[in-house]
């Protein structure tokens, strides 16, 4: 007897009221099915669940009268388990899963971008020493550098405002760095945060 | 000759449900009830 034909008879059993009909169903494509979703999901719980609420679905669909695909079960059940798959990975995307674990902090994920109080002190007198630094470099780089850093000026925009070229005011910036690292460098400044 | 206390894993294992699983859904089964009123269908869970 085709495989198909026993599954008929067996929704057909169920269907009627004999619940080792089910069982036996379950057990029949239990690896199959299992199978297939753990080959779209990768995790044994996540397989487990969704193995079970195929089978609530299958157990209610029938129960209520409305299967109506007589010889194609396990298509059927695969589908709904497919369905079931791919409702998971919407929830999972639309909401990503924690697991509580002791690398799992609470802070990584509420934490603000703000620096603590420790680091903004540092931060401060970093800012504070190169700004000192700038001051040793040739006014023409001073003047590139600032608007480039502190007043977020594109090179167009340098250019317009010194009258120089852009290749010009891109030599000066180039130029203003290689001096601050040598400055630092010569120094033996450290600047760290 | 030192022992290797290694185990062979079986190859190609497929999962399977667990029984406490099959269990949970042949007793879902069994509680579920499904009645029909003026073309409606209830249904009903008997634990």
């Amino acid at each position: 007897m085709a495989p198909q034909v026993n599954d008929s008879l067996l929704v057909k059993q169920f269907i009627d009221g004999d619940e080792r009909a089910l069982e036996a169903l379950i057990n029949k494509h239990n690896k199959r099915i299992n199978g297939f979703i753990y080959s779209k999901v990768g995790d044994r719980e996540v397989t487990e669940d969704i193995f079970q609420d195929t089978f609530m679905k299958v157990i209610r669909t029938l129960k209520r009268g409305a299967y109506n695909e007589e010889g194609k079960f396990l298509p059927w059940v695969m589908r709904i388990a497919h369905n079931l798959i791919i409702d998971h990975f919407r929830k999972t995307n639309r909401m990503p899963k924690f697991d509580g674990s002791d690398s799992y902090s609470i802070f990584s994920m509420i934490g603000d971008d703000k620096l603590n109080i420790e680091k903004q002190l540092i931060k401060d007198q970093i800012d504070s020493e190169i700004s000192l630094l700038i001051k040793e470099l040739p006014l023409d780089q001073q003047e590139v550098l600032q608007m480039r850093i502190y007043k977020d000026m594109s090179f167009k925009e340098i250019s317009d405002n010194t009258g120089v070229s852009i290749n010009t005011a891109l030599g000066r910036m180039r130029y203003a760095l290689i001096n601050l690292r040598k400055i630092i460098e010569e120094h033996n400044i450290v600047l760290t945060n | 000759m030192e022992k290797i206390y290694t185990k062979a894993q079986k190859e190609c294992e497929l999962i399977k449900a667990q029984p406490e699983t099959i269990q949970f859904l042949l007793n879902y089964s069994k509680s579920l009830k499904v009645t029909e009123a003026k073309g409606i269908k209830f249904e009903s869970n008997l634990n």
